[in-house]
């Protein structure tokens, strides 16, 4: 796999989370990774783009998302930033919790480490910075996590 | 795929017939507003038949989540049908599987409801 980058910069609307999903769709496929692989990392960073769009910058117009991917030997890097506030990760339940379980939302960051082999999140110069990195020979599901 | 619902009475019970994708906007917006409308007219008895739903994000899933708790809350009942196998997985790894009453048959979803 030749190492390539492609980076997009996006408005903080639906749309945009939904052309996200598409472009790592087309990319995962063109990179060869398997049917359920796509699915996990296009999901990946349709939630990852949630997360910029609504929680990050608010559906500020004056606000934008920018998404990279890398192809890098071995592995797909993906990086998604924000203009928004920031993250405070120690204030986010564990869905899995019983006393959570029945809550409406919270899932976006567990799907995120569920599908992806590395899943990093740290506040950036303009916002918060989301990695998801996918091995091109790594396990499917279910990875290791990075420090965050 | 944009999503699309049409709904359906077997036995008293309402089936809602579901395709295409259940998602952060339209998707979630459109199932939410079908099942609050089904309970305000006093169906209270649901089926989702999932066997089109060929994606769904976590606020698809909190849509979900929510219909039933809706459901329950105004003493009603909502079971899940035809599971797709990636709802399947979704469902298992988020562990909401055991939570809904999961039917493989529309028959047996119907006479489950007491």
């Amino acid at each position: 796999m030749a190492e390539q980058r492609v980076s997009y910069t996006l408005d903080s609307t639906l749309e945009t989370v939904d052309s996200a999903e598409e472009k790592a769709t087309n990319i995962a496929t063109e990179l060869g990774f398997g049917e359920d692989e796509v699915m996990q990392i296009s999901m990946a960073v349709r939630e990852g783009t949630v997360n910029a769009v609504l929680h990050g910058n608010a559906y500020d117009p004056h606000k934008k998302v920018t998404l990279a991917f890398e192809r890098k030997s071995e592995e797909l890097v993906i990086t998604i930033r924000d203009q928004g506030k920031g993250l405070d990760l120690s204030k986010i339940p564990n869905p899995l919790a019983p006393e959570n379980l029945l809550k409406t939302s919270g899932r976006g960051i567990f799907l995120m480490r569920s599908f992806m082999d590395v899943v990093e999140i740290r506040p950036s110069k303009t916002g918060t910075e989301l990695k998801l990195i996918k091995h091109v020979h790594g396990p499917s599901a279910g990875g290791k996590e990075a420090s965050q | 795929m944009s999503m699309k619902i049409s709904s359906r009475q077997v036995d008293g019970v309402t089936i809602v017939d579901c395709s295409g994708r259940i998602t952060l906007g339209e998707g979630s917006v459109m199932l939410r507003d079908s099942v609050r409308e089904l309970l305000a007219k006093g169906q209270k008895k649901i089926v989702l038949n999932l066997a089109d739903v060929n994606y769904i994000d976590s606020s698809g899933i909190g849509e979900l989540v929510s219909a039933f708790t809706t459901a329950k809350n105004q003493g009603g009942e909502l079971k899940l049908l035809n599971l797709t196998k990636k709802v399947h997985d979704l469902l298992q790894i988020t562990k909401l599987y055991t939570v809904f009453d999961v039917k493989e048959d529309e028959a047996a979803a119907v006479k489950a409801f007491k």
